[in-house]
């Protein structure tokens, strides 16, 4: 009893969209599909939806091939990023609709239907809005009505393309909370797409991550978080900075860096590129250091360091009353030590991915969000 | 505030700026649109009305007139709904579905709009005519096309061809196909879609293109003049009608017939602007 999806591809023309997905999300289950844009997170929501159609592949539910199945017979509830509710009908009607459209020997009564929608407009909060159009709607409340619509149908999967993508972050942080509840009192099986990590973490039993086609790690926040299973996941996960190293019985080795800190891997010795986090890198005065303080700025809490060793430039976040913070300021020399980081071979040894020349390259940092 | 409002008041009239220019030009306006579309509207009943309301009455009600009238309306009556039928199918198609020769379909569709309408005329008396290329086909199977309805009609439908789907492109273009993808998801088959969800979206757009398309049907002239061999009593539309009876110097009578096209075309415009203040 769940959704199983094997070996799916798609492309576009030309351009590959899904390159091979294998996925299974079990009833009842919460998932998020996490990616940047253009992973693929959204077309492979559709063709779960019978939107769109894969090249190859197969999509099993509950048993069934859903391949067969047209997207009105597949029972989804789908609900778009922009809503997508019927501007002549009111919220009431764009609710019951699911249940109108059904062939006349399967369709409930009209008190039936009305019951329903009542009983969905009490759930969703929703209830002094029903005779409202979309327009005299807020985001949110359209959000809510979208919903709504979907939930009518009694839907076997609930699939939500980035649902709170374009509300304002009070109302987003609301709603999710409220999905939730939503999901767990409902019990529907729920994917949905986001590129918003927080989003994914904080709502998800459990986050699929999606780059350039393919699955990159299945998780929850923890485990994607220390154990990024690759470049693009670490990357992804915010840890910005690249650092060239070798691989010496299992410990990074580097001038200037020390990596003593972190757990010995199982990699064989050679070139390894070392990713961090900018607040997972502390700076360690020493006079001899490779590395000089460019930069240093405080925002209280907060301070943010840019090093450089002449050739590149890295930003480090480090708390304002750490020990380590004091004495440093513009012109200061250090060292790097690194508390926590995700090791991969050198670009060679990965097939597939485009090299970075120079292998350290120094991202924005990354916001924190308030 | 006390600082910004004489600011304002002086941007609204910059200084040096008299007010006498506005002016001028708002009644160069007033005076151009009288001379070449009010005077003329009034003159047409002006003349119409000269000789009484009996002579109108009696021009109106002329048997070869009354079924100009008859034929007018019979053509917009089948043009009409076929170009809404077309409009629909094309501007679905074209903003709904990517397939070769897209972009080729637009350019056909807006063809009607660049070429003359006699030149239209006479294409489709060189195929259907007698001497034409299909001729003598039509004529071993006993089928007149040209200097008959079916003539009036085909040519009456090349001209207005572009009206529905101009209208609709741009709408079904920018409103994309989400609400449509919703319904489906939501169990609507393909004919609840259209009629609860398309169409709802698309029909005062549909409306006001079919309100075009009923005033240039209508009007049509050039092309018809071609096709129809202008028999009294028969092939005669209200425009070639009123051409005949100026042709005829009987001016009252074309000015009574001209009148009736012009109430015609003074109700669809009327139409169309009740239509617009809706939108």
């Amino acid at each position: 009893m769940s959704i199983v999806i094997d070996n799916m591809t798609k492309s576009f023309g030309g351009t590959s969209v899904l390159r091979g997905i294998d996925l299974t999300v079990e009833t009842g289950e919460l998932v998020a599909l996490l990616g940047p844009s253009g992973s693929g997170k959204t077309t492979l929501l559709k063709i779960i939806a019978g939107l769109e159609w894969p090249d190859a592949g197969s999509l099993t539910v509950h048993g069934a091939d859903w391949l067969r199945l047209a997207a009105q017979d597949r029972r989804i509830g789908f609900v778009f990023q922009h809503y997508a509710l019927f501007p002549h009908m009111s919220v009431r009607d764009n609710i019951a609709f699911g249940l109108t459209v059904r062939p006349r020997a399967e369709r409930p009564g009209r008190a039936v239907i009305a019951a329903k929608v009542d009983e969905l407009l009490h759930f969703l909060q929703i209830a002094h809005l029903g005779d409202r159009y979309p327009a005299q709607l807020s985001g949110g409340q359209r959000q809510r009505v979208a919903l709504g619509r979907a939930l009518a149908i009694q839907p076997t999967v609930l699939l939500l393309d980035e649902p709170f993508g374009a509300l304002d972050a009070a109302v987003r942080r609301d709603l999710r909370a409220w999905l939730r509840n939503v999901h767990e009192e409902t019990g529907s099986t729920t994917i949905f797409v986001t590129h918003d990590q927080e989003e994914a973490f904080e709502l998800a039993d459990r986050v699929v991550v999606m780059g350039d086609g393919r699955i990159e790690q299945i998780g929850n926040a923890d485990q994607i978080h220390d154990h990024p299973a690759s470049r693009f996941v670490a990357g992804f996960m915010g840890a910005t900075i690249e650092l060239p190293v070798q691989m010496h019985a299992g410990r990074a080795e580097a001038p200037g860096l020390d990596a003593s800190r972190l757990p010995r891997r199982a990699l064989a010795d050679g070139p390894a590129t070392l990713f961090l986090r900018p607040d997972d890198v502390v700076p360690v005065a020493d006079p001899a250091g490779r590395w000089q303080v460019t930069r240093c700025t405080s925002n209280g809490a907060l301070l943010r360091i840019d090093l450089s060793d002449g050739a590149v430039q890295i930003p480090v976040d480090l708390p304002r009353r750490a020990p380590e913070a004091r004495g440093l300021s513009k012109g200061s020399r250090v060292i790097l030590r690194a508390e926590a980081g995700a090791i991969f071979p050198a670009m060679t040894t990965v097939p597939g991915r485009e090299a970075t020349p120079g292998a350290v390259t120094a991202f924005p940092r990354k916001e924190k969000s308030l | 505030m006390s600082l910004a409002a004489p600011q304002a008041r002086a941007g609204a009239h910059a200084p040096g700026q008299s007010r006498a220019m506005p002016r001028l030009l708002i009644g160069l306006a007033v005076v151009l649109t009288a001379i070449i579309v009010v005077v003329p509207l009034v003159f047409i009943f002006w003349r119409a009305f000269a000789q009484g309301w009996a002579s109108y009455l009696g021009n109106i009600t002329d048997a070869q007139t009354l079924h100009a009238i008859w034929l007018t309306a019979l053509v917009a009556v089948i043009v009409v709904p076929v170009n809404i039928a077309f409009g629909i199918a094309a501007a679905w198609a074209i903003t709904r579905f990517r397939f070769p020769g897209r972009k080729l379909l637009v350019t056909l569709i807006e063809i009607p709009f660049s070429i003359s309408p006699i030149i239209a005329g006479i294409c489709y008396l060189l195929l259907y005519g007698r001497q034409g290329l299909w001729g003598p086909w039509l004529a071993a199977h006993d089928l007149k096309i040209m200097f008959a309805l079916p003539g009036i009609v085909l040519v009456t439908m090349f001209v207005t061809a572009p009206f529905v789907a101009r209208e609709l492109l741009p709408l079904m273009q920018a409103q994309g196909s989400e609400q449509e993808e919703a319904a489906v998801t939501l169990g609507a088959r393909g004919w609840q879609v259209f009629s609860r969800v398309t169409l709802p979206n698309i029909r005062w757009a549909l409306l006001y293109g079919a309100v075009l398309c009923t005033a240039r049907a209508v009007g049509e002239f050039g092309g018809v003049s071609v096709v129809s061999g202008s028999i009294r009593g028969q092939t005669n539309t209200l425009p070639l009608q009123i051409e005949l009876m100026f042709n005829d110097l009987n001016t009252t009578g074309a000015f009574a017939a001209a009148s009736t096209l012009t109430v015609i075309a003074l109700i669809v415009l009327i139409i169309k602007a009740a239509l617009e203040s809706r939108r």
